[in-house]
């Protein structure tokens, strides 16, 4: 028995692991190491925004300040915000869906593994082309919205606005390919038994805001690529001059942009329901609200973008409308909190780290919650639109509802990503100096917004009395900063000697753990079967796994949308260079139009060339599938 | 809690909560509703952790070393370890959470409505008879233009609006170049300056006093320093201000003035300034037929003084780095000319 079992590990080994090399790197397609390389390079974009950050809270400690000129600082800000959107949040929640998903739901891979690897490609060369502009002095000033007239040829020549166009355009595809490969994967590749009702609810979020991606990253690519046309050949679509339309920019950029706040902040929420249901030891209070919250978030979160432009003057019958929508997004996210309240209430805690990162996303994220409401209610947002009291609204949003919980799910999986677990006493002052130092940081900026200072300024009048409560929030950046260095070193501390993890340290309830730490190439020896919504608390204990699915091939199960009843098997592709090749192509299509309109051409014809090479039928295993197939 | 914590700040050497500080009625009546949503605000985040304290403090369980057993449903029975919840705390807890989703549904109702008859109470202040200011964003200061039935009344200033307390005033709001944003937090709500679209915005002073106000729409390089000040006065008082600004610049009678005026009209200085009265007509920069009766320089950023002025006009791009206003360079006695002249400008 012991030795079928070595037997098959070998086999599957030797059929979804990787090729050996530098060549075998590039031209890696699997999930998890797809989703790593998401997780690490979305990681380092977070350090650099928050070393922005802190030049930022640097710069405003004091009135008058002389640590960067405007110029320095508004490229600053725009690439905290540029970097924290596109290149830390959305890719870090990609990564780790990608990561997550096909092993929470039992299967081998991805849907499409090729089009993983050329999403995460895309996604470097747009990041790399930021901050090598940046580095080179073209570093965007026009903020992370880019409005025009701003951002337009008149106001903002030179290259800066293009490359933070064409940045946007490589994370937004990147993004899409995610979305649709998550989607796919998540309806047709679930183990059989996981009918939709079973689904963990972090794959629901995933589901969720996959969906949102595919609604709206198409709008700001329309609007960055209209930009880049304005700016490129002279197209006229945001000159009001020349029959343009300045707004316009900001609707195409809020209907993607209020969106993309949920999809940054919905899969967090499904991280929190995995680390809830597991450390208050019960099942998530609610299932059926829960997901519907989530859903209907993703409907109305479409329905609202007009709050961003409450100053720009609307008709006020307008305005009233997008506030009821606005404030009609809080009653399903209030549903959640009340579930999760009750499941806190209902559980019995098990105090570790993942769950202190959690209770403190109540606190910090029905904070933000409270100050959107106000924000969506025009009158008062007509106040303190565009103020300090909006960055500390959307940062208690944002850091609260999405960095909270990600922290608090880097300490849950972290020991199935490396086989080892966090260090607890760093973890806590980790947690500890992170929350000190976040509301001392955030907390004060509300005060600042109602005492009238603006957003996006690089310094302020002696005379304006708003030096004490900046410099509270510089101090609190420095904390954070040193929470954050606590966390990287019990990252590398407890990689080389963190306690093992085994496959399951957590007694959890979804399918990842019951894989080994760190999952394999093949993520299971035998594909799971599911018959509850916590798949491995309501594990029978003969529990079957699905069979006759080839360990010689790349073959995974496909299943039916609904109720996950098994319908054909699937050979998925290979590791290829292919996607690299494809991405490099789209690198150079979209670069050199920066510069020229022939980048079209000839990254046409690349992209011609390489796609071709891409999908170049390879020859089936014909001598083996012949036998099968009815003559 | 609204008392104390003005104070608190004010004891800090903070500057106040400008915005709850209503100095005239738009702002007073967002005040109210503003105050509404903050008590509710604290109401619900109190209530919220709380329920999270509670729960910490209630049940806890399990070691680092064992891992405490599970309450799930498992359908059919008999799943790994996983004792069923009990029924009757699961229906007690629907219905808390049943409750408290109405109450928010109510809360939310509280507040549209509210916002919604501020914002008419809001457009009933709106008068016919108010005084109308036309108001221009340039990068980076404020033309104001006082209008009236009169054209000939018709009065450009920068950077330093006056207006008669008591009288309702609508600004018609653009911008020549990118977007602007208006707000004075004491006396107004916010409203864009967009290029290619005019906006209202109605204020009114109580009292008089001098507001500080600022651009809030990123504008690019200084969009930090494009201020500007508002003094409400009494409408005597701003009946004179506006028949002084109307008067064309008065003609030097100094001699170091006359060839101050020179200096102006010969140098760059009129390729982008007006000054009313002479021959320099230009809307690139601000209008300087008064300047010297303002109270600040360069939109709001400096005082209004012989040495700021000196050091405006010598070296702008040290005070607000990227400013559309070239360095000159100016033999001293040129230069002081100019400044006499300047300064003779009321």
């Amino acid at each position: 028995m012991r030795d079928d079992e070595a037997w098959e590990r070998l086999h599957l080994e030797r059929t979804w692991g990787p090729k050996k090399g530098l060549i075998g790197w590039l031209s890696e397609v699997h999930h998890t190491a797809i989703a790593k390389r998401y997780i690490i390079t979305a990681f380092v974009f977070f350090l650099l925004g928050g070393v922005e950050a802190l030049l930022m809270r640097w710069q405003l400690s004091g009135p008058e300040k002389q640590v960067m000129g405007p110029d320095l600082y508004n490229q600053v800000f725009t690439m905290h915000g540029s970097t924290m959107m596109f290149l830390f949040a959305v890719p870090m929640m990609e990564g780790v869906g990608l990561y997550l998903v096909p092993l929470m739901i039992g299967t081998r891979n991805a849907a499409f593994p090729r089009l993983n690897a050329f999403g995460y490609w895309t996604y470097l060369i747009g990041g790399v082309l930021l901050y090598a502009g940046f580095l080179l002095n073209v570093g965007p000033d026009a903020g992370w919205f880019s409005y025009v007239p701003l951002a337009g040829p008149q106001y903002s020549p030179g290259k800066r606005v293009d490359i933070w166009a064409q940045m946007i355009t490589f994370t937004e595809l990147a993004g899409l390919a995610g979305a649709v490969n998550l989607i796919v994967t998540v309806f047709k590749h679930r183990a059989p038994g996981m009918s939709l009702n079973r689904m963990p609810l972090f794959v629901w979020a995933m589901l969720v805001k996959s969906f949102m991606v595919v609604f709206a990253m198409p709008a700001v690519m329309v609007a960055s690529t209209c930009l880049a046309m304005d700016r490129l050949i002279g197209t006229h679509f945001f000159n009001p001059a020349e029959g343009g339309d300045a707004l316009l920019w900001q609707h195409l950029f809020w209907f993607f942009g209020h969106p993309e706040v949920y999809i940054i902040f919905i899969p967090a929420l499904g991280m929190l329901s995995s680390i809830l249901a597991v450390f208050t030891r019960r099942q998530v209070f609610g299932y059926l609200p829960v997901v519907l919250s989530m859903v209907s978030i993703g409907f109305i979160g479409f329905g609202l973008w007009v709050h961003h432009m409450f100053a720009t003057g609307l008709p006020q019958l307008g305005q009233s409308f997008f506030t009821a929508a606005s404030l009609m997004v809080a009653l399903p996210s209030g549903v959640q909190i009340f579930c999760w309240l009750a499941t806190l209430w209902g559980g019995r805690l098990w105090m570790r780290l993942p769950l202190y990162w959690v209770l403190a996303f109540f606190a910090v994220f029905v904070t933000g919650g409270l100050t959107g409401v106000m924000l969506g209610t025009y009158s008062v947002d007509q106040q303190v639109h565009d103020t300090h009291f909006v960055v500390a609204h959307f940062h208690y949003v944002l850091i609260g509802g999405a960095v909270f919980p990600l922290f608090g799910g880097l300490y849950y999986w972290f020991p199935k990503m490396t086989g080892r677990m966090l260090g607890e006493r760093l973890g806590k002052w980790n947690f500890w100096t992170f929350f000190i130092g976040f509301n001392l940081t955030f907390f004060p900026l509300h005060f600042l917004g109602m005492m009238g200072m603006p957003r996006r300024v690089y310094t302020y009048g002696v005379d304006r009395g708003w030096q004490p409560l900046n410099l509270l929030a510089t101090a609190g950046a420095v904390i954070m900063a040193v929470s954050i260095t606590l966390l990287l070193v019990n990252i590398f501390w407890s990689l080389k000697r963190g306690e093992v993890a085994g496959d399951d340290p957590w007694g959890a309830d979804t399918l990842e753990w019951s894989t080994t730490s760190p999952p394999p190439s093949y993520n299971f020896l035998h594909l799971p079967t599911v018959r509850g919504r916590y798949a491995r608390w309501t594990a029978a204990e003969d529990q079957p796994v699905v069979t006759g699915v080839r360990s010689d091939r790349k073959e995974v199960l496909v299943t039916r949308l609904l109720d996950a009843a098994p319908d054909h098997r699937a050979e998925l592709p290979g590791p290829t260079l292919w996607p690299l090749w494809v991405a490099l192509a789209t690198g150079v299509f979209f670069i050199m139009c920066i510069f020229t309109p022939w980048g079209v051409v000839v990254g046409g014809v690349l992209l011609f060339i390489t796609l071709t090479g891409w999908f170049w039928p390879r020859p089936p295993y014909k001598e083996e599938l012949a036998p099968e197939q009815p003559s | 809690m609204r008392r104390l914590l003005p104070l608190l700040l004010a004891c800090t050497g903070c500057g106040g909560l400008r915005m709850l500080d209503a100095r005239g009625p738009h702002v007073a009546r967002l005040r109210s509703l503003w105050d509404l949503l903050f008590l509710i605000s604290a109401v619900v985040l109190a209530g919220v952790v709380l329920m999270m304290l509670g729960a910490l403090l209630r049940r806890r369980g399990g070691s680092r070393a064992q891992v405490p057993e599970v309450e799930a449903h498992s359908v059919p029975p008999g799943g790994e370890g996983a004792r069923p919840v009990d029924p009757a705390r699961e229906r007690r807890m629907g219905s808390a959470v049943g409750t408290a989703a109405v109450l928010t549904v109510v809360l939310l109702f509280v507040i549209t409505v509210a916002n919604a008859s501020t914002g008419a109470a809001l457009a009933r202040l709106r008068s016919p008879d108010a005084l109308e200011i036309q108001v221009v964003g340039h990068q980076w200061w404020w033309e104001f233009r006082v209008q009236d039935a009169d054209p000939s009344r018709n009065l450009v200033t920068a950077n330093e609006l006056h207006v008669p307390v008591g009288r309702p005033v609508v600004l018609k709001l653009n911008s020549r170049d990118v977007i602007h944003s208006f707000w004075v937090p004491e006396l107004t709500n916010k409203r864009d300056l967009i290029p290619g679209q005019q906006n209202t915005l109605e204020l009114q002073a109580d009292r008089p006093g001098v507001f500080k106000g600022q651009c809030y729409e990123f504008c690019g390089l200084q969009h930090a320093k494009m201020g500007f000040v508002i003094v409400a006065e009494a409408p005597e008082q701003f009946e004179a201000w506006r028949n002084q600004q109307l008067q064309p610049a008065p003609q030097p009678t100094d001699p170091v003035a006359q060839r101050g005026q020179q200096v102006f009209l010969q140098g760059p200085c009129a390729l982008c300034h007006a000054i009313s009265g002479t021959d320099a007509a230009a809307s690139t920069g601000p209008n300087l037929t008064h300047v010297a009766s303002r109270s600040t320089l360069a939109a709001g950023t400096l005082p209004f003084d012989r040495g700021h002025l000196a050091g405006w006009i010598l070296n702008s791009q040290s005070l607000k780095p990227g400013n559309n206003m070239p360095a000159l360079t100016l033999p001293p006695d040129d230069l002081q000319a100019l400044l006499v002249y300047l300064e003779s400008l009321k």
